[in-house]
């Protein structure tokens, strides 16, 4: 039905549109607690079903919450007992060497010290005999004069001052003699400080070492506790851990591209430069699968070392095997390495010739010979040698990443999930108020019968009369 | 099992195409060697060396002059098809200009220019190629001149080709009527393009950038 049909029920139009505005108005107040019913069913449902999604999802993002703390806590508790682990293992090799070092020690020690004691016994200052001549000077000293006696003291005198000097000398000599074996004393004193030092060294390294075990057996606890400190600190660490190994990641990609450089266009050489497998050419491929087995021979040499545990299996091996994968896989690197460096000499070939052609075609044959070129050969052949052997080192990053890389993508999908929560309650909120502005809308144009039932149920009220109980007498 | 199984199916047709794409390229030659055009071998030494240049590992090219009866093997002054290895690409190159060199040095003027057979020449070369993209190089005033009892009314098949003119030198009585060379100019064009190909002319050999 087109318009110019409605407009011509009567022969004005203004009359036919106000007819139908009148009837339009009547149908929609006729149907308004209906239509009403309907938009806040409507609404209501809307709003509720969000509601339900949003608080599924915020119990899936508890869920997930719960699950990533418990990863990071089996992957905290993992680390915390290799450090432990490690550290234990420095303390027994500690006392280990120590001890093995004590009966040593223990014998220069006795031996220092029974030297000592005996010199020191050797230095002992023996005292002077007592004059046992004393007593006869005296008696002597008691006869006459005339008996003789003046000369008899006066050999007597002549005698104790020869005895005097002798024995001065002989007490000055055993002094001297004392003084050298006090004086040879003192290396050996030196020798026992010595020996007490090192033995205070090793012992406060062992004391640092044991602060150091303490320290980490305290968090270890914690993370057993299931402590919420313990669980920030491993997340924020696990952030850190994921953003370093990505940097040095980004590095070692760098790396691999220069790597790629260097052999993909002698690799045409070998495979050819028109083949392709899709879109992509096979000398380009090949370069790079080259790469990729260097990258997975240094992972499973780190593995072997059991510097990284990205493959449990490996680790696990026997110690003989171990070896025996260890010197398999550095065999394979060097050769890869050697075949590298050979390429890129092959590259710096290709490009000279490359070069001689093209100066031909363009007529400018005998350009100046480069006398620095055997530099650039050997550089590349360097580099060719030594990358592969330094994207050996990928593995440790490679490892933090994908350890951190769970915790990083569990914190993600919680915030993913919060978002959505919160955007579901939201738009469960925004449904329901639409849902009450959607009544005020259909209202807005039954404003004129609205206003007359509301002056109508005023009229009826004040008319009619007031009900028994409204009248009864308020009792206090 | 079957999943896996799938997906390594799926990335083998991925990777694998039901038949091989050519990418490499076939660049036919002719060079005029009518008395006109026998000074300007210099330069259509120059394009060919430019050529070379550009040319990868398995791409083919061949020079060939126009003459009294183009339509002939004989005609085809250097041929190759380059390796796929780059260092004997190299050496197939630095052969090829040799050759041409040679040819340069000692090319006889010809009495007719016969350009249809040999383009009709080139065709075939391309064609037996099979190569990815078709280049038809005319180093030529593009005036055929043919000897009596020779027929060129055919429709040579340029589907897939570009055939690009080369140095369209004015002749004496295109500096009077200036029309006969724009006619001569359509009149290949038209031919070309009528047979499906593409058409291009590069007077200007100093800006041969874009020529491949």
């Amino acid at each position: 039905m087109s318009m110019n049909v409605l407009l011509a029920i009567t022969p004005w139009p203004a009359i036919s549109i106000l007819i139908w505005i009148v009837v339009l108005v009547a149908v929609l107040y006729l149907a308004r607690h209906t239509a009403h019913q309907a938009i806040r069913t409507a609404s209501g449902a809307i709003s509720r079903g969000l509601r339900l999604a949003s608080h599924s999802v915020s119990h899936a993002e508890s869920r997930l919450a719960e699950r990533n703390r418990e990863v990071l806590l089996g992957a905290g508790r993992e680390a915390k007992e290799r450090i432990i682990e490690r550290e234990f293992a420095r303390v027994g090799e500690t006392v280990r060497k120590d001890l093995a070092n004590y009966p040593h020690l223990h014998r220069g020690l006795s031996d220092a010290i029974g030297r000592i004691e005996k010199d020191h016994q050797d230095a002992v200052e023996m005292p002077p005999e007592p004059p046992g001549w004393v007593r006869a000077v005296e008696t002597v000293s008691k006869l006459d004069a005339k008996n003789g006696g003046g000369d008899v003291l006066a050999d007597i005198h002549k005698s104790i001052v020869k005895a005097h000097k002798e024995a001065m000398e002989a007490y000055r000599e055993a002094s001297t003699e004392r003084h050298e074996l006090l004086r040879a004393m003192m290396p050996r004193w030196r020798d026992v400080q010595q020996l007490l030092t090192d033995v205070d060294k090793k012992v406060e390294s062992l004391l640092s070492r044991s602060v150091g075990v303490d320290r980490h057996m305290q968090e270890y606890e914690a993370i057993v506790k299931r402590e919420d400190k313990a669980v920030s600190v491993l997340s924020s660490s696990s952030l850190v851990h994921f953003f370093v190994s990505a940097l040095v990641l980004l590095v070692a990609i760098g790396g691999a591209a220069i790597n790629f450089s260097l052999i993909a266009r002698p690799m045409a050489e070998m495979v050819g430069g028109t083949s392709f497998i899709g879109i992509f050419k096979t000398a380009d491929i090949a370069a790079l699968v080259i790469i990729m087995v260097e990258i997975s021979m240094g992972l499973f040499l780190m593995e072997s070392l059991r510097i990284t545990r990205l493959f449990p299996v490996i680790g696990a091996l026997p110690d003989k095997m171990r070896v025996r994968m260890i010197w398999i896989t550095f065999s394979i690197l060097l050769l890869l390495a050697s075949i590298e460096a050979g390429l890129a000499y092959m590259r710096e070939v290709l490009l000279q010739d490359e070069l001689a052609t093209s100066a031909l075609l363009r007529g400018t044959e005998g350009t100046v010979e480069n006398g620095f070129l055997w530099i650039t050969t050997a550089a590349q052949m360097g580099m060719g040698f030594v990358l592969p052997f330094a994207l050996v080192f990928v593995a440790i990053p490679l490892e933090t990443f994908v350890h951190s890389l769970r915790t990083v993508l569990g914190l993600i999908a919680i915030g993913v999930l919060r978002a959505l929560s919160l955007l579901l309650r939201v738009s469960g909120n925004g449904f329901r108020h639409l849902g009450t502005l959607a009544e005020r809308i259909y209202d807005l144009p039954l404003f004129l019968p609205l206003w007359l039932e509301a002056k109508w149920l005023a009229n009826g009220r004040a008319t009619a009369p007031m009900p028994v109980e409204e009248l009864r007498e308020v009792t206090p | 099992m079957k999943r896996a199984s799938f997906f390594a199916c799926l990335v083998l047709a991925a990777c694998t195409q039901s038949a091989p794409v050519a990418r490499n390229t076939g660049v036919y030659m002719l060079i005029d060697t009518s008395g006109t055009y026998r000074g300007e071998m210099r330069k259509a030494e120059d394009v060919i060396l430019y050529t070379l240049s550009h040319l990868e590992p398995a791409d083919s090219f061949a020079v060939a002059r126009i003459d009294t009866g183009s339509f002939s093997e004989k005609d085809i002054i250097a041929k190759t098809t380059f390796d796929d290895r780059p260092s004997t690409t190299n050496a197939q190159k630095r052969a090829f200009a040799q050759k041409v060199q040679n040819f340069v040095a000692r090319a006889n003027a010809s009495e007719y220019t016969d350009i249809t057979g040999g383009l009709l020449q080139a065709v075939e070369f391309l064609n037996e190629k099979g190569t990815g993209r078709k280049t038809i190089l005319i180093f030529s005033d593009l005036e055929q001149d043919l000897e009596k009892g020779y027929i060129r009314d055919i429709e040579v098949p340029f589907e897939g080709f570009q055939v690009v003119a080369l140095n369209v030198v004015k002749l004496r009585k295109d500096n009077y009527d200036p029309r006969q060379y724009l006619a001569r100019l359509e009149q290949w064009k038209g031919q070309v393009e009528k047979a499906g190909g593409k058409w291009r002319v590069v007077n200007d050999l100093d800006r041969l950038d874009g020529l491949l």
